[in-house]
């Protein structure tokens, strides 16, 4: 401790450096979101011969803390395409917004053909590309479910950098590393969807929101999952995880040499 | 001596550690913490013959070691008729940054239809060309980060090749490889499509000796290089695999083939 | 003196506060694992090596022989895993001449980690270690800093999280030695086809109480296409600019010759992969 009653109670200038006092600032320009704050995090989606399937669990984050635990992350829109939302949460709440608007918008314009899911995904890509050049990204990364204008199973993602790209399979944050690898397993190339049933697409999902649980530090086992097909949408939000495994842990001492 | 570590921070002792924590917070405006670009890997290559242009460009799409999809096309027909561009005689390449990629393709594409629209006559190669580069130079400051190729027939009907750089730099080629590989392929190009360090044998001896003169080559030998340049770039770059796309440009339109390369 | 030789470690932090880069190491950017099975435990791994996005080496070695019944993975600094493999494996050996005993999976873990903790991470070897000894068969990871881990199946480097996806949703507990061998594999091909930093075969290791089996080149699935052309020059292609001959009896003033007999040259290690 020093002499000095304001430094007192702080982290130590010498070994944490000095306060960076610009993050409390009241008045200067205007703020962008320059990092997520209250944080989703996977979203997992796979295309099969008559659809998609889509899931996401029901945690916020905030940092480390698992802040809330019953926020769904996968938004239907005119009951024909589910938006997923992984990142930050208030940006997705700021899309929900816009795509209600944008919904109203729709049911009142003379236009015969709802938006299907690939005019909705150039649609938001184009609202990321855009905010992304006013250095003022929405951090987000969306995966976009449904069918196109042909009734085919439709599959894109838009992230905060506006980069568009589409599989069979997609995963956003942790999921492209842990689930995807599950993923192209099942479903290698475009001409595997025809292969593939709702049933298994569904089971397939379900192993890969199980392993997520079993590896993500920031997920959890409540999760939703939406089936897209020309009947509609199918949107379940409080599914739980089911058949875990944990054989693993029985034989587990220590973490060298000890024994027992 | 001492001026020679001029940048060192004037400290007493071995003052340049990197360990150090800085004693004095930043001052002046914040920096915003967001980079607008990423990488999305991958390389593209042309090359032009006598009646035709080749555009490859191979398929996957990265971030970091992760891939995105092993489909996601860098080749696009520019001006055609509808969304499908039927009847295009012109493509666009683009590698670098995806997004940036999609827009530009979207800019020049709807620039090249306004304009037939317009003159009722399709925009010729040479114009488009120069156009591209307006578009380019246009975000001088906020570049489009992507290396551009773009390909066509000129008005007599030769292949024609023009390559930029990110800020609308432009030049007819013969051949360019662009992207993650371009250094790989590149130098391969330079050997096998302009003969360069190539000679005649026996044409004479020392500095005497005939350089084997460039001349166009045929469109199956074009083929066969495109194919070896990117089934050697994907053994040697990680970002370059999945898939081979190749358009081929001739009077009669635009020929599309795909060939699958190694997923590892 | 034993140990790192450290003289230049002062002008070099000092050319790196100015700018300079660090030089690049090759990183066997890599997915290594290792799976426990009833009666001994595998280890696999890919065959990539890598210096930033350019492939170093399509089939280099990633298991590393410790001790005959003792093998080791090794991801991250390729001379760093080579180096401290090396090293322990040696004192190792000397450890068991001296004891008069089967060198132990423990001790080489422990050997490992505390050569490890004490360079605190800037030797950068992340390590699979596998082997059988008298108190049964064994399998750690071994981190960099100097923590270990003791797990019934284990992943490392930068297709871990592929590798451990496969583990994740086909492991048992108590599985047979072919099953094991198969979901290693499965484990290293998910991470050759999924993640950029790995590629080529896969290179698989069993121990058992009986013998060490290592299967180089297990699976090659991704062999080169042949090429469509022939790129061989004809002779007289390069341009020769100067020409100088050396007579034997000149160089004689400088070196002493030897004539060789043809049977007396030693065939060539390993032929180069040229175009025929």
């Amino acid at each position: 401790m020093n002499h000095l009653p304001q430094a007192w109670g702080r982290p130590r200038d010498e070994v944490y450096g000095a306060y960076d006092h610009s993050h409390l600032q009241t008045s200067g320009p205007t703020q962008h979101t320059q990092q997520p704050i209250v944080t989703g995090t996977s979203v997992i989606a796979a295309k099969f011969k008559d659809g998609v399937v889509i899931a996401a669990d029901n945690l916020a984050s905030y940092g480390s803390l698992a802040r809330f635990t019953d926020v769904k992350r996968l938004r239907k829109f005119n009951s024909e395409v589910v938006v997923g939302f992984g990142g930050d949460v208030s940006d997705m709440q700021y899309l929900d917004r816009l795509l209600n608007s944008l919904d109203i918008q729709e049911n009142y314009s003379s236009s015969e053909d709802s938006l299907n899911a690939k005019n909705l995904h150039t649609y938001l890509a184009k609202v990321m590309y855009k905010r992304r050049s006013e250095f003022n990204p929405l951090w987000n990364h969306l995966l976009i479910a449904g069918l196109d204008a042909d009734a085919k199973p439709f599959l894109a993602s838009a992230d905060l950098l506006g980069t568009t790209f589409s599989a069979p399979t997609l995963a956003t944050g942790f999921g492209s590393a842990l689930a995807q690898p599950i993923l192209r397993r099942t479903l290698p190339d475009e001409e595997a969807v025809a292969g593939v049933d709702k049933e298994a697409a569904v089971k397939l999902i379900k192993e890969c929101m199980k392993v997520l649980f079993y590896r993500d530090a920031r997920s959890l086992d409540k999760y939703s999952i939406a089936i897209i097909t020309k009947d509609g949408v199918e949107l379940k939000e409080n599914e739980k995880l089911e058949n875990q495994s944990w054989a693993f842990a029985e034989t587990i001492r220590g973490y060298g040499t000890q024994v027992n | 001596m001492s001026a020679m570590f001029s940048l060192a921070p004037p400290q007493g002792g071995p003052g340049y550690s990197f360990n150090q924590t800085p004693t004095t917070a930043p001052s002046g405006q914040r920096q915003h913490g967001f980079y607008p670009y990423t990488d999305n890997g991958g390389s593209t290559l042309g090359i032009s013959g006598a009646d035709f242009t080749i555009l490859a460009g191979d398929t996957r799409s990265t971030n970091g070691y992760s891939i995105n999809t092993r489909y996601a096309p860098k080749l696009f027909k520019i001006g055609g008729e509808g969304s499908d561009n039927k009847g295009a005689r012109i493509v666009l390449s683009v590698v670098g940054f995806a997004a940036d990629g999609e827009a530009l393709k979207e800019r020049l594409d709807t620039i090249v239809k306004m304009y037939k629209y317009q003159h009722g006559k399709p925009m010729s190669v040479s114009a488009c060309a120069q156009r591209l580069s307006h578009i380019l130079y246009n975000k001088r400051f906020f570049p489009y980060y992507v290396h551009a190729i773009l390909g066509g027939l000129d008005e007599d009907g030769k292949g024609a090749l023009y390559s930029y750089d990110p800020v609308g730099s432009y030049e007819r080629e013969q051949c360019r490889a662009a992207g993650a590989a371009a250094s790989l392929i590149m130098p391969f190009l330079d050997n096998q499509v302009n003969f360069k360090n190539q000679y005649v044998p026996g044409s004479g001896t020392g500095h005497d000796l005939k350089a084997r003169e460039a001349q166009p080559l045929p469109q199956p030998h074009v083929e066969d290089l495109v194919r070896d340049a990117f089934t050697s770039a994907v053994e040697r770059h990680i970002e370059v695999g999945d898939g081979l796309q190749m358009m081929i440009i001739k009077a009669d339109g635009i020929h599309e083939t795909f060939t699958p390369l190694k997923k590892d | 003196m034993p140990g790192f030789d450290f003289s230049n470690h002062n002008r070099n932090a000092a050319l790196h506060a100015q700018g300079v880069p660090l030089p690049k190491a090759t990183s066997t950017g890599t997915t290594i694992v290792g799976c426990l099975f009833d009666g001994g435990v595998v280890i696999a791994a890919d065959t990539r090596a890598t210096s930033g996005p350019i492939v170093a080496d399509k089939n280099c070695e990633k298991l590393h022989y410790i001790a005959p019944q003792i093998w080791c993975a090794g991801a991250g600094t390729a001379a760093d895993t080579e180096f401290t493999t090396a090293i322990i494996s040696s004192n190792l050996e000397l450890h068991a001449l001296s004891t008069g005993r089967k060198p132990r999976v423990v001790t080489c873990m422990t050997m490992l980690k505390q050569h490890l903790f004490r360079y605190q991470g800037h030797i950068g070897a992340y390590l699979v270690v596998a082997g059988v000894d008298p108190t049964g068969a064994h399998l750690f990871t071994v981190h960099a800093h100097g923590s270990t881990d003791k797990l019934p199946y284990v992943t490392m480097g930068s297709g871990s999280l592929a590798a451990m996806s496969v583990f994740e949703t086909q492991w048992k507990s108590k599985m047979t030695r072919e099953d094991a061998v198969k979901l290693c594999a499965d484990a290293i091909q998910a991470g050759i086809f999924n993640d950029l930093g790995s590629g080529s075969n896969v290179d698989v290791t069993v121990i058992t109480e009986e013998k060490t089996t290592l299967m180089r080149g297990f699976i090659t699935p991704n062999v080169r296409v042949p090429k469509q052309r022939n790129y061989k020059f004809q002779k007289g292609t390069t341009a020769v600019l100067n020409e100088k001959i050396i007579t034997r009896e000149e160089i004689s003033k400088y070196v002493t010759v030897h004539e060789l007999k043809d049977e007396s040259v030693a065939a060539t290690a390993e032929a180069m992969d040229v175009d025929q």
